[in-house]
């Protein structure tokens, strides 16, 4: 019997330590965006509705990191910036799809891809 | 003796989640099913999950987990359950409490995303709240009278596989769970898939419109323990789920179970009610 509790307990233990040390940095996400995902077009880009049905998005999904305007809050970063302007639809596609776990940023692809696209719209819109 | 304090305190577990109106969008998810969608950091999502039933051979009930879920990380999600019932002619009791954390190993989005699950329950033979079925679990479970001198200290293990593809995510839940008593690991399954109703957002605000509906169903039971793994004495269950989101504020599910054998109790209904606040320490700090 008290085998087993060693065990579960060292399993509670063991299971984070794993998964810390599995968290190692992988640089900076733009390096790391494959060139398929890189090239890809928005398909949302001709759509008049897409930067203001991308604005609801970020309002549910993102302000409260990154603010009603986008300006960044505490360690989250501002969305104003050359590094998001200069990126293309595909690489931020990508990074809404995956995330940056390592820094904080979650994966948000319990989103649809349509929906992930209309941010992308309104992220390019700032 | 039901005491002013007591009626007060029941009163309060039963009315809380309605008094969340102000909160984020929730987290989406099915009742017995993980996917490995992991909390926000910094959010803590609060919500309530209960399951009723009335038993051929037993009184009605009504289970209640509360639910306390915590984004340490973006790869690490940890949740506390404090689990209580109401059975009709007999009582209501606490029944006991569950931690439990998940790990995503893997920081990209794959086609099939792994996380670890592990669980330590601490909870009596009372409790009915059926957040999973492992080994030879059974409708028989329901129709005892409510007896807290069994006491179940448990780990247990998940392996959560899950998939998105085109809108609809598909879960795999493997469960090995361990009473510390020296029982024998007993092992369950659950699965899952939903979809929302559509796919684009629209550009106005709005409670009602599909995309804030999703669909799906999920299918869970036993498979034996150590010494009898398989089919043989397990129950199974087939659940549709709905689940709507209202922007800015609550989430519901509503989840009608059917047994699929004659182990399993025929009809469960579920219920859920949860919110999620947003980067709450910043906010009890001022920020």
């Amino acid at each position: 019997m008290r085998a087993w509790r060693v065990a579960a307990l060292s399993l509670c233990v063991a299971l984070p330590a794993l998964a810390i040390s599995i968290e190692v940095g992988d640089g900076r996400w733009q390096t790391k965006v494959p060139a398929t995902a890189r090239q890809r077009s928005n398909p949302m880009a001709n759509e008049s509705s897409a930067v203001a049905a991308g604005a609801k998005l970020f309002q549910r999904n993102c302000a409260s990191c990154h603010g009603k305007q986008a300006e960044g809050l505490a360690t989250h970063p501002d969305l104003h910036t050359e590094r998001v302007k200069n990126a293309t639809p595909g690489e931020l596609e990508w990074l809404l799809k995956n995330g940056s776990l390592k820094n904080g940023m979650p994966s948000w692809s319990r989103l649809p891809e349509p929906q992930r696209w209309q941010l992308v719209s309104f992220l390019k819109s700032l | 003796m039901i005491t002013p304090l007591s009626r007060l305190v029941r009163t309060a577990i039963f009315a809380v989640p309605f008094l969340f109106t102000s909160c984020a969008f929730a987290q989406e998810g099915y009742f017995i099913t993980y996917s490995h969608q992991m909390e926000e950091p910094g959010n803590l999502e609060v919500g309530v999950k209960s399951v009723t039933a009335s038993p051929k051979d037993g009184n009605a009930f009504l289970a209640n987990a509360w639910e306390f879920e915590y984004g340490v990380k973006t790869w690490w999600t940890s949740e506390v359950y404090l689990d209580s019932q109401y059975t009709a002619n007999e009582s209501s009791v606490f029944t006991g409490f569950r931690w439990e954390n998940r790990f995503r190993p893997l920081l990209r989005e794959h086609w099939i995303n792994p996380v670890l699950y592990v669980e330590f329950e601490n909870i009596n033979g009372a409790d009915k709240s059926l957040l999973e079925v492992v080994g030879h679990d059974t409708r028989e479970e329901f129709s005892e009278r409510n007896d807290r001198h069994e006491k179940k200290r448990e780990a247990e293990l998940k392996l959560i596989l899950s998939s998105n593809v085109k809108g609809w995510n598909f879960s795999e839940n493997m469960i090995a769970e361990k009473n510390l008593a020296g029982e024998p690991w007993e092992f369950g399954y659950a699965l899952g898939v939903s979809r929302p109703l559509a796919l684009l957002a629209s550009a106005k605000q709005c409670v009602f419109c599909r995309e804030n509906f999703s669909a799906g169903a999920e299918m869970y039971g036993g498979l034996g323990d150590r010494y009898s793994f398989g089919l043989h004495d397990t129950s199974h269950y087939l659940a549709p789920v709905v689940e709507w989101r209202i922007p800015g504020s609550t989430t519901f599910k509503f989840s009608p179970g059917f047994g699929l054998n004659d182990n399993s109790e025929r009809f469960l209904f579920r219920f859920g009610v949860s919110c999620e606040i947003d980067q709450i320490v910043s906010r009890l700090r001022g920020h």
